[in-house]
């Protein structure tokens, strides 16, 4: 696979950076079962330029709920322009590049390791300003005109905890407390906003390149959709999104507060913290939906099967923190 | 009866040569699934150690709580049928404390390094 990969890339280097003598590196980062991440490496006169290939080799295998990478390119290119971090997007994959779909996209260095962002002492000047900037950006994204990007579906909040329902009524493990959380959450639905906003999907502490002065990139627009935009102000106060420094909601790394109070300066709507509290449970229960559906659909031939086990069982962390959302809400 | 050692005890060996003696002659992606493996093994470890005395003590709350007996399995899919139909709710006696104390005891075996159930823990051994 790897070769040719390298063959496919060597054969598009021209045209991704005119002048090119060869492609100097090419390693896979990482990717699950539909999507792949490659970092390349393309030798120029006196200088070399590095690159990320995502792609998916096969497009049967796309997920239900992903945008499609056609989508993402296109979200990010939009994003870009529109002053939010984000690396440029170099190239789309077309039939002829025998890639698959997907695109290509400049690297950006940084940090993108949670762990480290949230202990690291490389970042100790950035992270009191992270959750400000975190507010700023999702502000800037949920202001986006996204009518012009095909790929995009709708989703109601109510469509929301009824996917998370039907996802957990089709475990053969039961659940109390996920059921617990379903009730909650199906009687406190926010009602729609009147007009969708862009939503990233997957704003968290993870998906953000960070340097030791702040975000330089946004990533992973994979489940980018209309919606409510609050949900990416849950999503990123999510526990497991905290990485051990659970008493900063945001990210491990700032306060709701500080989150809120710069997403409103920046022209976002005033947040209603009820609101956002229900995204958060949301999205608590939507991790512990796919840490569960890991150890439900388990291939023990898979080669990720110890893997897939040990995600299986995170499922009770989100359990905890579930039932701590829960108490803090009555 | 099988004979010794016990499983507990093999497990243990098997954990100690894997991460001392076989983890530092491996690099790259096996030494990352390694590592995986070898945290999944030392889950097993703490599941054989921990849950005799906690499916003992979760069956009870489970009878307490239903008023009926059955398997651990039978009354857990039963509990989760009474809180989806909403004939239990948080505002039940002994349903939260249930399930706090059952997530704790899950905790203690897949993730005792969490620093939710380290508070959790904190704060039970302070009540103590």
């Amino acid at each position: 696979m790897s070769e040719a990969v390298r063959a496919a890339l060597s054969a598009l280097a021209p045209r991704l950076a005119p002048g090119t003598t060869g492609l100097a590196g090419c390693r896979r980062l990482s990717g699950g079962a539909s999507q792949e991440t490659w970092l390349f490496e393309l030798a120029a006169e006196g200088e070399s330029r590095r690159f990320i290939l995502r792609r998916a080799p096969d497009v049967q295998w796309q997920s239900d709920l992903a945008a499609g990478l056609g989508t993402e390119a296109a979200l990010m290119r939009l994003a870009g322009a529109a002053g939010v971090p984000s690396p440029a997007v170099v190239h789309i994959l077309a039939p002829g590049d025998g890639l698959g779909e997907g695109f290509v996209m400049s690297f950006v260095a940084g940090e993108t390791l949670g762990q480290k962002i949230v202990r690291d002492p490389a970042f100790a000047e950035a992270r009191p300003g992270l959750a400000g900037q975190c507010g700023r950006i999702l502000a800037a994204i949920h202001r986006l005109d996204a009518g012009g990007v095909a790929g995009l579906r709708l989703k109601t909040n109510r469509a929301k905890v009824d996917a998370l329902a039907e996802a957990v009524a089709g475990f053969r493990e039961r659940r109390p407390v996920f059921e617990l959380a379903l009730r909650w959450l199906a009687g406190h639905v926010p009602a729609d906003p009147a007009r969708p906003a862009l939503v990233h999907g997957d704003f968290r502490n993870g998906n953000l390149i960070v340097g030791p002065e702040g975000v330089r990139a946004v990533l992973d627009w994979e489940l980018a959709h209309l919606g409510d935009p609050r949900e990416d102000l849950g999503w990123i106060a999510v526990n497991s999104w905290r990485f051990g420094a659970i008493d900063l909601p945001v990210g491990g790394f700032g306060t709701r507060e500080a989150l809120y109070a710069a997403y409103a300066a920046a022209g976002g709507a005033p947040v209603d913290a009820a609101a956002v509290r229900f995204f958060e449970v949301l999205g608590t229960l939507r991790w512990g939906v796919i840490c569960a559906g890991n150890a439900d659909q388990l291939d023990l031939a898979a080669a990720n099967a110890v893997e897939r086990c040990i995600i299986g069982r995170r499922a009770s962390e989100t359990e905890l923190d579930l039932l701590n959302l829960l108490r803090e809400a009555a | 009866m099988q004979d010794m050692p016990k499983p507990d005890a093999i497990l243990a060996a098997v954990i100690d040569f894997l991460r001392d003696r076989a983890l530092p002659e491996v690099s790259g992606r096996t030494a990352f699934d390694l590592r995986v493996s070898i945290n999944a093994l030392e889950l097993v470890a703490r599941q054989i150690a921990l849950t005799p005395a906690s499916d003992a003590a979760e069956h009870a709350r489970l009878t307490a709580l239903l008023g009926q007996d059955g398997t651990i399995e039978a009354l857990n899919a039963r509990l989760a049928d009474q809180i989806r139909a909403g004939a239990l709710t948080p505002a039940s006696p002994g349903l939260i404390a249930h399930l706090i104390e059952t997530t704790r005891e899950k905790l203690a075996v897949d993730q005792p390094k969490y620093a939710a159930y380290r508070r959790l823990d904190e704060k039970n051994q302070g009540r103590a």
